[in-house]
């Protein structure tokens, strides 16, 4: 028989035992503390787009598209650029045909199986470009949902997808609040923007920043302080998307307006 | 304790055994967390070699002013000289020698890219000059008229003269 101060002990250790965190029971490691306080490398790869200077001419998605080999005809794109029209009645307009990789040609919008709407300038109260593209989040959710370890983040900030280890099981284009990630139509693996990986880590920049023509796509290392990207960050009026989510998106966005989305 | 308490222990052992020589076999050796940790960083590290060897297509401007000198300084004083030259011309890849020639778009879709007028105020559309493609010349290809390494309205015309 259990007397009730017994009682009383056992189940205060039992209590504290399963209380005790699963970190605590983690092995030191002193190269990792050492990782976390120098703060993970020298790069830190971050986007600026102004979408004052975007004029919607879609060399940028024509250019990724070429670069990254995602089938040209395909209705899925790594970027893309998407038109918002906000007439005066207040309502607003959004389409990007083909992701915008002909451009935006006319002033007709894209509503799908709705057809095209014929907006005539005199309705217009605001008209704009907005590109997007994936946003390298610092923290990623298509990176936590990812059941197999496919999809990951470098040291420098650029979440990629091995594509011999992704199973396609498309957890994380459902996790992505941001729609960039897509199945590709060839490897039928999960796809995705990674910043053209292969040209920024030999000293290029993105194949959609060397195709604009207007400076409206660049980017930098937020690591060092004299980039010019990383100025304008620090310093001008930027915004990102969906902040909301708490994803830490590292695209920036000057020129933003309330109505993107 | 009897025999037949300890048989079921000694084939799970086993099964484990098993389960875990397999994983030696199927897992890299290079996969595990790295940088960003166990919740971002799980991952095959040689996969990152694997997306930095992806072919450089588009090489840039500079590359083709490297031999083209020509054309760089009929373009350089031109509003078009941002225009980056694989935009019209395509991706150079290893061009002149993989492949010999490349294909000049010289459609009108890519011309009205960004010169199909819209009126947008609020974006930089709205100051480039514009036209509507379906009632100017819909017939004509637009580098009839227009040099697109220098296109001003005056070199069209010296150009017709001579």
């Amino acid at each position: 028989m259990m007397n009730r101060r017994e009682f009383c002990k056992k189940a205060m250790i039992v209590v504290g035992g399963i209380a005790l965190p699963l970190a605590a029971l983690e092995v030191f490691n002193p190269k990792r503390l050492q990782a976390e306080k120098e703060g993970r490398g020298k790069v830190r790869w971050a986007f600026l787009v102004d979408t004052q200077k975007c004029v919607g001419c879609g060399f940028c998605v024509k250019a990724c598209k070429i670069e990254n080999e995602i089938p040209y005809d395909a209705n899925v794109t790594r970027t893309w650029v998407e038109r918002y029209v906000i007439t005066r009645d207040g309502t607003t307009h959004i389409d990007s045909p083909k992701g915008a990789r002909d451009g935006f040609t006319t002033m007709k919008i894209d509503q799908n199986k709705e057809g095209m709407l014929d907006i005539s300038s005199a309705d217009i109260e605001k008209a704009f470009f907005v590109p997007k593209l994936c946003n390298q989040c610092d923290n990623p959710p298509c990176v936590q949902v990812c059941p197999v370890g496919a999809t990951y983040q470098t040291a420098d900030g650029v979440v990629l997808v091995d594509r011999t280890w992704c199973i396609g099981c498309g957890y994380c284009i459902m996790g992505c609040p941001y729609s960039v990630r897509f199945f590709h139509p060839v490897y039928h693996v999960a796809e995705k923007c990674n910043f053209c990986y292969h040209r920024i880590s030999q000293g290029m920049k993105t194949a959609c920043v060397d195709a604009c023509p207007f400076g409206a796509r660049r980017i930098g290392n937020l690591r060092d302080p004299d980039d010019p990207v990383t100025k304008i960050i620090m310093t001008e009026r930027v915004n990102v998307l969906k902040e909301e989510y708490g994803t830490k998106p590292q695209v920036f966005y000057l020129g933003f307006s309330k109505e993107v989305k | 304790m009897k025999n037949h308490v300890w048989r079921p222990l000694f084939v799970a052992l086993a099964i484990v055994g098993c389960i875990l020589f397999a994983r030696t076999l199927l897992v890299p050796r290079d996969f595990g967390a790295h940088e960003r940790g166990y919740m971002y960083g799980w991952h095959r590290k040689s996969n990152e070699a694997e997306w930095k060897a992806v072919r450089v297509k588009y090489r840039t401007a500079k590359v083709c002013w490297g031999c083209h000198k020509d054309k760089y300084d009929a373009i350089r004083n031109s509003a078009h000289r941002s225009i980056g030259c694989e935009n019209c011309h395509g991706p150079n890849y290893d061009h002149p020698k993989d492949p010999v020639g490349l294909i000049i778009d010289r459609t009108r879709s890519l011309c009205i890219r960004c010169h199909s007028l819209l009126p947008y105020t609020a974006s930089d559309r709205g100051g480039i000059r514009g036209i509507n493609p379906e009632t100017h010349f819909p017939q004509a290809a637009c580098v009839l008229c227009h040099i697109p390494h220098n296109p001003k309205p005056m070199n069209q015309k010296r150009e017709a003269m001579s």
